[in-house]
């Protein structure tokens, strides 16, 4: 039975109407339905550039009154010396993946719902029964110790940058690869926990003494920590994604894990892992379209090259150790589906490719 | 994911981080506060597989209702006087939630704990969340409400607006200056665990009523994240008070973020509830009424004064005088004056108060017709051009203020304006605390220590000194705030569209000077000074 308390008057506010929709009424600037402060990449703005461009002010744009707090010690805001590199406008930026966060949650919501049911699928399956003992402690140790990485650079190095790039379509891409990298980080523990409860005698904290203290592995640890002490966030940038990423990262992730493991009779690793490659193909397309802007300056591409290509011969070097040392672990599953120098071989050919773009060359030690 | 499972889940992924020992992370942002005595721990246990999806539906629900807004013909509902306020508030906020996301960095790299630094990269992809979803809000309103002016050049009249630097600061100092103090104490322990209440929940209520519901749509979903952002803040708040040598620094850091939030937040959130209301119910909460719930008993009793057991001394005074700026020296309302003095300058029109508001102000606020009605009234008559100019250019008792070199709002609580020579340059104050702020807490020693990593006040602080003589018509040419006939102004003194004559153009402003107080203080002889000051400090400000 409804029943309505009258012993006080309920108050709520009286909506109106007010006809103060679009087009009611015509007057100057009545049709000006676009943000009009910057210039589209197309024709038309897109969303992602509507939602992105200049929320981060520039002094050089709008920002008539200057930053209005500094560092004790220099300016504030996001100074453009925070790196060596140099861009007649580096508002020029978009990222082709034009990520804001719409993007975001969907994109990575898709890649967990995809994990999480590979995982359920492949335990009402009985997938890892099959593994051999040679192929779990691949796994437990090697697979386990690249999370370590991911959330190193995701942590230290990505979520650092985004605060130091100079314009909001910089640093929000930064900040969507932080994301990637700790969401991939976070994926790869939780599936060693999943594994941990599913195989027995599953070592699920081998992967820290690995990471901790396994000579193959020194390398990639030192690198890392490495690229996480750069104060210059192009650098890092630079470095991490185009350097390391594409002699290290991809050799371990593309080259090596999902080449071997469904041989090892393991089908749910790769499509973990393919995430993880997949996430870097979209970050490698802002880094691309950045430094590719930088290169091709109209004022600044000789400088610019300059310091990228010392930037390349000072860490592919390092790179290039570290994904040596590893070369042990190319032997270690039961099927040794590929080599190691077939591996290096192709990771050292997108390398290349990549330079190539940039117009930078390679470091004599690689060429040999 | 359940409770147990998503515990599981968090402890592991504790294990991802490790204690370097080839280099460590570069530290790029300093900190005078120590954390070798702190506990740790992390509050938020939040893991990025359940965080995506939780967020994905979260916009789900967003979108649905942008759609359903627009479906439903939400804008023949909204009230003009309400939207136009949207046009410097929504220029203002996606500036503080991404300079949010930019301060995480800086708590990371001051904050030795990995436990936490988790959490902490959640809320960076929070706030950027909240930027972009706060701009798609106001390019819908650009897109479907009667006059996009304003919402079109929103980002552009931000940075070049003396309202922008005010709302700046909101954003500025999250990002700037001492690690903690910036993205930890004035971020996360007082912007959003306390004036986001009366942004993100107060402020929403209040579109609602105006027939604006995407408002509230778009705010709950942003302050339904502010919760996590709030454990983060205060857990390294409890680590920094395990150490006895950060007490006086977050005693000053709390002084100066509590009265920066207070005169910042207070005075645009302030002025968008009470003047851009058309709800005008006796028994609707005032922004004090609003404030003493939500600040003074949510925040202060609830969350400050239990931090007295750490022996940490909380800024009573201040609390208490910011309740007494709002209830009995009339701040939000001269905030509203002030702006609605400078509408030639603005890039939003401001309706003009109606009797009906008149006797809502009076019952909120005894004595308000006395102080402000016969003012308002003058803004009335003097609303269309032709036979009059702007208001703040016709004489109707009306002093045009000093700046407040802090804060950045104008000197409005004229008894309390402070006059100093600092830095070489005098200087205007709106109070104590403010002169307190730029003289002592953000300098490179406080109370006899060193604090290199304090930031510095910078900028042309006072935004009238950039147009010093300039004609008014330049001005506004100048910044740009001029509808696309090349003549007529974005903003206005009413609401009325419908007649072009009624229209404010270059032509109707052209021939006025625009002076900056600052420049004009500086010039003064110290005697013509001293009675300037005075007679500052005297004048009521009231229209005959």
């Amino acid at each position: 039975m409804v029943t309505q308390d009258t012993s006080k008057q309920r108050s709520f506010p009286k909506p109106e109407f007010t006809d103060a929709e679009a087009g009611a009424v015509t007057f100057p600037s009545s049709e000006s339905r676009s943000f009009n402060y910057f210039s589209p990449k197309k024709k038309r703005a897109t969303i992602y550039e509507d939602v992105t461009v200049d929320v981060q002010p520039d002094t050089d744009r709008y920002l008539s009154q200057g930053w209005i707090y500094a560092f004790q010690n220099g300016p504030g805001g996001y100074p453009v010396d925070w790196t060596g590199l140099k861009s007649t406008d580096w508002h020029r930026f978009r990222d082709p993946n034009e990520e804001w966060e719409k993007t975001i949650y969907h994109n990575n919501s898709n890649v967990v719902r995809q994990i999480q049911q590979n995982l359920e699928n492949a335990k009402k399956a009985g997938a890892y029964s099959g593994w051999s003992r040679g192929w779990t402690q691949f796994v437990e140790r090697h697979v386990g110790a690249w999370m370590h990485a991911e959330n190193g650079l995701g942590m230290h190095v990505f979520v650092a940058a985004q605060r130091s790039g100079p314009t909001n379509m910089i640093n929000t891409a930064i900040a969507v690869n932080s994301a990637h990298k700790m969401r991939f980080a976070q994926d790869l523990a939780l599936y060693n926990l999943d594994l941990g409860e599913s195989i027995e005698n599953f070592d699920g904290s081998m992967h820290r003494d690995v990471w901790h203290s396994d000579p193959v592995w020194q390398p990639v640890r030192e690198v890392v920590e490495n690229l996480t002490a750069v104060e210059d966030w192009a650098e890092a940038l630079f470095a991490t994604n185009i350097v390391f990423e594409s002699l290290v990262g991809v050799l371990f992730r593309s080259y090596l894990v999902m080449q071997i493991a469904a041989r090892n009779g393991d089908y749910v690793t790769p499509t973990l892992i393919g995430t993880g490659e997949n996430d870097y193909e979209r970050d490698l397309r802002y880094t691309r379209e950045l430094f590719t802007m930088l290169t091709g300056d109209l004022e600044h591409s000789t400088a610019n090259k300059r310091l990228l290509q010392e930037w390349v011969n000072k860490w592919a070097p390092r790179c290039s150790r570290a994904a040596h040392e590893l070369q042990p672990i190319w032997s270690q599953p039961q099927e040794k589906v590929v080599m190691f120098n077939d591996s290096w071989s192709a990771a050292v050919d997108g390398f290349r490719s990549v330079l190539a773009e940039f117009d930078l060359e390679e470091p004599k030690e690689m060429a040999k | 994911m359940s409770r147990q499972s998503l515990s599981k889940a968090h402890q592991k992924i504790t294990e991802l981080s490790w204690e370097p020992s080839f280099a460590t992370p570069a530290q790029r942002f300093g900190t005078d506060y120590k954390f070798e005595k702190s506990p740790k721990k992390d509050p938020l246990k939040q893991i990025m597989r359940s965080y995506f999806p939780m967020e994905e539906e979260k916009d789900d629900r967003v979108y649905g209702a942008m759609d359903g807004a627009i479906r439903g013909n939400m804008f023949r509902q909204v009230q003009e006087r309400w939207m136009e306020w949207q046009k410097l508030f929504l220029s203002i906020i996606p500036f503080p939630e991404i300079s949010a996301a930019r301060a995480m960095p800086m708590a990371i790299d001051a904050v030795p704990n990995p436990e936490i630094h988790n959490g902490l990269a959640v809320q960076m992809i929070d706030e950027v969340r909240h930027s972009t979803i706060q701009m798609n809000l106001k390019r819908l309103y650009m897109n479907h409400y009667i006059d996009p002016a304003g919402f079109d050049m929103t980002e552009q009249a931000w940075a070049n607006s003396y309202s922008g630097t005010i709302g700046r600061q909101f954003g500025e100092s999250f990002i700037t200056g001492d690690a903690v103090t910036a993205a930890n104490v004035y971020l996360t322990v007082v912007a959003e665990t306390a004036f986001t209440n009366t942004l993100f929940v107060a402020m929403p209520g209040e579109a609602a009523a105006n027939g604006d519901y995407l408002l509230p749509t778009v705010f709950h979903s942003v302050q339904s994240d502010e919760s996590r952002h709030i454990s983060n803040g205060y857990s390294i708040l409890l680590m920094a008070l395990a150490d006895e040598d950060n007490r006086k620094l977050l005693e000053r850091d709390l002084r100066h973020a509590w009265w920066n939030n207070h005169c910042v937040v207070d005075a645009a959130i302030g002025t968008f509830i009470e003047y851009g209301t058309k709800d005008r119910r006796k028994d609707r909460d005032s922004y004090a009424e609003m404030w003493r719930r939500w600040i003074y008993d949510d925040y202060y009793r609830s969350y400050l004064l239990p931090l007295e057991k750490y022996g940490l001394e909380i800024p009573h005074d201040l609390v208490e005088e910011s309740w007494n700026r709002i209830v009995n020296k009339f701040y939000v309302h001269r905030v509203a004056q002030f702006f609605a003095t400078g509408w030639p300058v603005n890039f939003w029109r401001i309706d003009p108060m109606t009797d009906e508001d008149f006797e809502w102000f009076e019952e909120k606020y005894p004595g308000w017709y006395n102080q402000f009605g016969r003012w308002w009234e003058a803004y009335n008559r003097l609303r269309y051009p032709g036979r009059n100019k702007p208001i703040a250019f016709e004489d109707v008792g009306y002093e045009y203020p000093h700046r407040c070199w802090s804060c950045m709002v104008p000197c409005l609580i004229r008894e309390d304006m402070v006059v100093e020579k600092v830095d070489g340059r005098w200087k205007t104050y709106c109070s104590e605390t403010c002169y307190w702020t730029d003289a002592v807490a953000f300098r490179p020693t406080y109370e006899g220590r060193e604090t290199p990593n304090m930031g510095r006040l910078t900028g042309t602080r006072e935004w009238e000194t950039l147009y010093h003589n300039w004609d008014l018509a330049d001005v506004l040419q100048d910044l740009q705030y001029v509808r696309d006939d090349g003549k007529t102004l974005i903003p206005q003194p009413h609401l009325d569209l419908d007649d072009e004559k009624k229209l404010w153009t270059l032509d109707d402003i052209r021939g006025i000077p625009f002076a900056s107080p600052n420049i004009t203080l500086n010039e003064m002889s110290d005697e013509e000074r001293e009675q300037h000051i005075a007679a500052y400090r005297a004048n009521p400000n009231v229209t005959p």
